[in-house]
């Protein structure tokens, strides 16, 4: 029986604190030109990644949590505005030529889809695609590289890799679609993995089995990771740091079991409280965050994206926006009525 | 909120006999092609009180979202039998069943979709009135429109606005509205918060368990996600190719999940608590779902079942009942509880109310 036990602490060793970040995102605000003017889609985010370090980048949808990983990656669409800076083992990024970048993706920086159908190239067998990533970064010649996707195949546990290495992407299930992004990304043993909605698609059975795929082979490699989703979830058990955002802004940062146990962000408080849980009986009912996200919009707001929502709101959470302050060693918070430190579990209230 | 108004006595709203939905389907090349089919939902059956909310669940391709369109009737059913309020409905044609469908109704996983984008939203939660009761003074359905708008939680000043002009919550309340205007005994949810942000979720959940007990309708609640259908259901049933795996009370199933398929489902629910995942050990099911067109002999489950013996591949295990609310469907079940008891775990199988199978075959 395939009883496993979820992998170890998060990265608590000393020695990985103190290691410098691999990844350093400095004021990071991507905008998108339209004739009515300029949309802003992430505002002023910063964080750093540590080697070894697995991130959850938490958000609804207009949250801006794909257009940073997008950013990282450097594809982005051609009414982008970038500014800020990413620096990724000592170069920044955005000032990295084409070439540059070239020759660090998928080398060094590797990114999975939500989609694996429209990620992979369906005229092309999977062997194929697999190999030419290694012939193109590593300059392996063919037979090499051809051994080396497939001993990656068994590496991410697909059955029968010899075979699957002459389907094409539509011979495949989602799971197995899944697994062949996460061997593709991994073949150049990157140093810094992005992970945009990895499970999304997928059924919480094949999830488990990803998440717990990925979470080894990074482990083993010592890769730094980030994962974008919606999934307070799936941020628990794979995550060792999390960063909440919305309308584009940084609302929190923390340690896994700090966010989990006192989230201090209103809005983190609220969506920890409104998701239903497997272990609770039924209460008598959800609490919820009134209104809807927000949408990026064309108008600069000058205060909290949150503030409308927010039911610890005052009037200067309107007029400007509170700087990002540290409540702890492992978190810090955007906001000038953060919930103290000893409220445990968010209370549950009905409306 | 106090529990299910399910009276014992009361004749079932919905009742389903062995239902099965089989698609044709074709395999193969040129003249070689053979007639195959696909058994959607192979041999489904469950009574539903009034008032009382069903969850079903499964991965994707269990036939969850076929057994929702198949009890409306809005694909046929191949075998088996469909009863509404004590009604045989299986096999009348459309006409003799129009009347008796304002009492059944479906909201859809897509918001915005499932709008007419030309029909304001006065137009379209009024519709279902316009077409059952023709008759009705436009004074009075547009009355009873604002006032069903307002139980849903949508201001009636919206009323000629258009579905694009709102957000998904809102969609999704406006699909709502529209399926209780007739005031239905029954209304199919497929996936209905599914699309929708996390922190809109709770809005609707919140919205049909307090219409549910305004209104007194059943609910058959159908999703992907283990958290949600908890949170809302009296009952849940578990699909597995298109079979029934196990139904079971909400609270039985959630402490201890007789079918070694629920267990495994259960457990690869992520859970939101990184010390309570980390100590938890789990059941990492291997593999994908096998397809259903050619599913595997036996015990469906049993290709990917961590338990499966010889017996597994050769019958089928017949649906059995455990205590008074709690059936499925797997040879091994009968020794896991002896073996669970004699760890000394198991403690919702107390000895004495402990699970007999009363229907081994």
């Amino acid at each position: 029986m395939p009883l496993i036990q979820t992998s170890g602490d998060p990265v608590s060793d000393e020695r990985l604190k103190a290691a410098p970040a691999l990844l350093r995102v400095t004021e990071l605000a991507v905008g998108f030109r339209l004739p009515q003017g300029v949309v802003r889609a992430v505002d002023r985010v910063s964080f750093d990644l540590k080697p070894g370090e697995i991130m959850g980048i938490v958000g609804e949808s207009g949250s801006g949590k794909s257009q940073v990983l997008l950013a990282i990656m450097g594809l982005m669409a051609r009414n982008a505005e970038v500014t800020g800076r990413i620096d990724f083992a000592g170069q920044d990024l955005l000032s990295l030529s084409r070439a540059g970048l070239d020759r660090l993706r998928g080398a060094d920086v590797a990114m999975i889809f939500q989609d694996p159908m429209t990620s992979l190239n369906p005229y092309h067998r999977i062997g194929r695609q697999l190999a030419e990533v290694l012939i193109k970064h590593k300059g392996m010649s063919k037979d090499n590289a051809h051994r080396a996707a497939l001993a990656m195949l068994d590496r991410v546990r697909i059955p029968d890799a010899k075979r699957r290495m002459r389907l094409y992407p539509h011979e495949l299930s989602g799971g197995m679609r899944q697994r062949v992004m996460i061997a593709m990304a991994l073949l150049c043993e990157p140093r810094l993995l992005l992970a945009d909605e990895p499970t999304t698609a997928l059924d919480v059975t094949v999830q488990a089995q990803i998440l717990h795929l990925m979470q080894e082979l990074v482990r083993e490699s010592g890769t730094s990771v980030v994962i974008v989703t919606h999934d307070l979830g799936v941020v628990a058990e794979t995550c060792d740091r999390v960063l909440v955002l919305y309308g584009g802004r940084v609302m929190e940062r923390a340690g896994v079991d700090r966010l989990f146990e006192a989230p201090a962000h209103p809005y983190t408080h609220g969506l920890l409280a409104a998701m239903p849980r497997l272990s609770a009986t039924r209460l008598q009912s959800l609490m919820v965050i009134p209104g809807a996200p927000r949408a990026a919009g064309l108008k600069l707001i000058p205060g909290c994206p949150f503030a409308p929502r927010c039911e610890r709101r005052i009037e200067r959470c309107v007029e400007a926006m509170p700087a990002i302050e540290a409540l702890a060693a492992d978190q810090q918070v955007a906001c000038y009525r953060p919930y103290a430190a000893q409220s445990n579990q968010p209370k549950v209230r009905t409306i | 909120m106090s529990g299910p108004a399910v009276h014992e006595k009361s004749m079932p709203v919905l009742s389903v006999k062995d239902l099965k939905v089989h698609f044709p389907a074709r395999a193969g090349m040129g003249w070689l092609r053979s007639p195959l089919t696909v058994k959607a939902v192979d041999g489904v059956s469950f009574d539903l009180m009034p008032g009382e909310i069903l969850g079903v669940i499964g991965e994707s391709g269990c036939g969850k979202s076929t057994l929702g369109r198949a009890i409306l009737k809005l694909i046929p059913a191949s075998h088996g039998e469909i009863l509404w309020s004590g009604r045989d409905v299986t096999n009348l044609p459309e006409a003799a069943i129009r009347a008796g469908r304002q009492a059944m109704q479906i909201i859809f996983q897509d918001p915005l979709a499932s709008l007419d984008p030309r029909m304001t939203v006065g137009q379209i939660i009024g519709q279902p009135l316009k077409t059952f009761e023709p008759g009705m003074k436009r004074s009075d359905l547009e009355q009873r429109v604002t006032a069903t708008m307002r139980q849903v939680g949508l201001n009636p000043s919206m009323f000629n606005r258009y579905p694009h002009e709102f957000s998904g919550g809102q969609c999704q309340r406006i699909g709502i509205a529209r399926a209780i205007i007739t005031r239905p005994r029954l209304i199919v949810c497929d996936e209905p918060v599914s699309a929708l942000d996390m922190s809109i979720q709770s809005h609707i959940i919140n919205l049909l368990l307090r219409l549910r007990d305004e209104l007194g309708m059943a609910l058959i609640f159908i999703s992907h996600n283990m958290s949600v259908v908890q949170h809302i259901s009296d009952r849940i049933l578990v699909l597995y190719l298109g079979r029934e795996m196990e139904i079971a009370d909400r609270d039985a199933l959630f402490a201890a999940p007789l079918h070694p398929y629920s267990k495994a489902l259960l457990s690869a629910v992520p859970i939101p608590d990184p010390k309570l995942s980390r100590q938890r050990a789990r059941v990492i099911l291997e593999g994908d779902t096998p397809s259903p067109i050619t599913p595997p002999s036996g015990c469906v489950f049993r290709t990917r079942c961590p338990i499966a013996i010889d017996r597994c591949a050769e019958h089928v295990p017949a649906l059995s009942s455990y205590g008074p609310r709690q059936r499925a469907a797997c040879h091994r079940i009968g020794e896991a509880v002896a073996s669970s008891l004699a760890d000394g775990v198991g403690s919702a199988n107390r000895p004495g109310r402990g699970p007999e199978p009363s229907a081994l075959s």
